[in-house]
């Protein structure tokens, strides 16, 4: 609040003298009326238009369309970032914007820069076969209504996109409290799919009631999370939809002559390894298929293992399990784990642990004896 | 699996035929590159292997090997065992000045996933010079070439006066004093 007041550069502050009221800010366009938009929308919108980049706020603000283009005319966008937005938020008090209209705004930057989120999947299920028909407003209703009867201060916003997408963006408050409307959850859901792209909040203690809004509202009877987190969600779309290129062929004919050759540099460098590294090609294309990998950055395992020392040596012989946290990590794993035999870094092929994680799609795993080797784990509402 | 012996075959006239054993294929082949680029008056041929034993089906076709250089990556325990796991198929001979160990890398001593110790004790156990490098860099990488060069002259027996032998013991009681 501080910082929009101090560097408010159009006249405000003398308005704010004159008034005597320091907390709401006077809007300024004449015969409309004395309308007053709240502090902290204004700061809310203003610090979103900083987080944009400054050659991308013109299109972001076309695609808002709360701003009409006469008025986006007026705004130079080749000033500072900073005075870019002061003169947004100027504007967005001529038409008097609401935290619902500020909320559409965050919903396109997390859409168009999704990847500063982590993204976590968690799959729906269903008892039945009944299969309903999605009904848009109703989902809508039946989430607001859900979360608003918990916890009253929710701000809760929609966006439907093309792709069948429809985006929920949540602010959460208590009961006495306002919204925090900068410790928002993200949901990304597809109607015709059992999947959720959930982007929680700092604020964990709602994710249970937001997992329960989410199954009673599209009908389905429990959810549980994937184990399966990016920040990149196209990426998690392309493994949970099975977008990504996979390879299920069991035989590969030999590739042609005609590619061989053109790699060849020097006649007097001879490799002895040929065939084998042929193999490794033909091994690493099985598992990883032709086209680019989805974008994962960790995978994660927790082994709960029993410590199996000789006997004899008589260390560890307690029925306590021997604790260890792997944890690889990379900006690319897979496309890295994919170039690890080619390498020769690592033997072909590589451990099913580590290439079985876009099939099972899940990159968090817990090691334990022999029982069953992933178990889900299961939250249900 | 076939051993691989320094003189089951007959040398050709004015060559010599370099062996480069290493699990980084990227770095051999730069340094294979390097090589080449080098000025000389004889015949080159370089072989590049993962790993020993040398496939067999190919025996037939290979020249008599002079030099064979294994390479380890002090960043990389998997390439140092890998190089411990090819020493078996290495006829003893090879040892009497033939073998080299090139260990890159030594730039970053930070990311060393390697005890200094076991690469000393390597280079002991088989009375084999230890080189240090870091292929990274063009310079080192040419001059690594250079020196990889002038010993394979060497094993060749290009030198006259110098066997591998008596170069090999050079080495080993300079680095002893």
């Amino acid at each position: 609040m501080r910082g929009f007041l101090d560097t408010h550069r159009t006249g405000q502050a003398v308005a704010l003298g004159e008034d005597q009221r320091p907390v709401p800010l006077r809007k300024h366009a004449p015969g409309l009326g004395d309308f007053i938009m709240d502090e902290t929308v204004a700061e809310y919108i203003r610090r979103t238009v900083l987080k944009i980049p400054r050659d991308e706020i013109k299109t972001m603000l076309q695609k808002w369309g709360f701003l009409s283009e006469a008025q986006l005319q007026t705004i130079n966008f080749h000033q500072l970032k900073d005075n870019i937005s002061q003169d947004v938020v100027q504007l967005c008090e001529e038409n008097s914007a609401d935290i619902k209209q500020a909320a559409v705004l965050d919903i396109i930057y997390n859409y168009i820069y999704p990847n500063k989120r982590v993204w976590s999947v968690y799959q729906m299920n269903k008892t039945g076969e009944e299969t309903d028909f999605f009904d848009l407003t109703d989902f809508k209703k039946k989430i607001k209504r859900r979360l608003r009867s918990a916890l009253k201060n929710v701000t809760i916003t929609f966006r439907e996109y093309e792709d069948n997408a429809v985006w929920i963006r949540i602010a959460w408050g208590t009961p006495y409290t306002k919204p925090n409307q900068y410790k928002t959850s993200y949901v990304v859901y597809h109607s015709q799919t059992p999947y959720v792209f959930i982007s929680a909040s700092v604020l964990k203690s709602n994710l249970p009631l937001l997992c329960q809004a989410l199954v009673v509202a599209s009908n389905y009877h429990d959810i549980r999370e994937m184990e399966l987190r990016s920040h990149s969600l196209n990426s998690l779309k392309d493994i949970v939809f099975k977008r990504y290129s996979q390879n299920f062929q069991t035989y590969y004919p030999k590739p042609l002559r005609e590619r061989d050759v053109a790699p060849e540099t020097d006649l007097r460098i001879i490799q002895e390894n040929k065939n084998e590294k042929e193999r490794i090609e033909r091994v690493n294309r099985e598992i990883f298929g032709d086209g680019p990998q989805p974008k994962l950055e960790f995978a994660q395992y927790k082994l709960e293992t029993m410590f199996k020392s000789d006997p004899k040596m008589d260390v560890l012989d307690k029925k306590e399990p021997f604790r260890c946290l792997v944890k690889f990590s990379s900006p690319h794993l897979l496309e890295s784990l994919k170039s690890l035999a080619p390498a020769g870094m690592a033997d072909a092929p590589l451990s099913p642990l580590l290439t079985c994680i876009p099939q099972k799609a899940r990159n968090y795993f817990k090691i334990r004896e022999k029982k069953g080797l992933f178990p889900g784990s299961f939250v249900s509402p | 699996m076939a051993v691989l012996r320094p003189f089951d075959k007959l040398p050709a006239l004015n060559s010599a035929v370099l062996l480069l054993v290493s699990s980084d294929e990227g770095l051999q082949q730069k340094l294979a590159e390097a090589i080449l680029r080098e000025k000389k008056n004889f015949k080159i041929n370089i072989h590049l292997a993962t790993s020993l034993p040398l496939p067999s089906e190919r025996d037939h076709l290979r020249p008599r090997i002079d030099m064979i250089v294994f390479m380890i990556d002090i960043k990389s325990k998997y390439s140092l065992k890998n190089v411990e796991a090819s020493l078996a198929y290495v006829d003893a001979s090879f040892f009497l000045g033939k073998v080299c160990f090139l260990v890159t890398g030594v730039g970053r001593v930070n990311c060393c996933s390697i005890e200094m110790n076991a690469i000393w004790k390597l280079g002991e156990i088989y009375s084999s010079p230890v080189l240090f490098c870091e292929l990274e860099m063009e310079g080192i990488r040419v001059a690594t070439a250079q020196r990889l060069l002038r010993m394979l002259q060497i094993c060749a027996g290009h030198i006259p006066g110098v066997s591998a032998l008596s170069f090999g013991s050079l080495m080993r009681s300079s680095a002893n004093d």
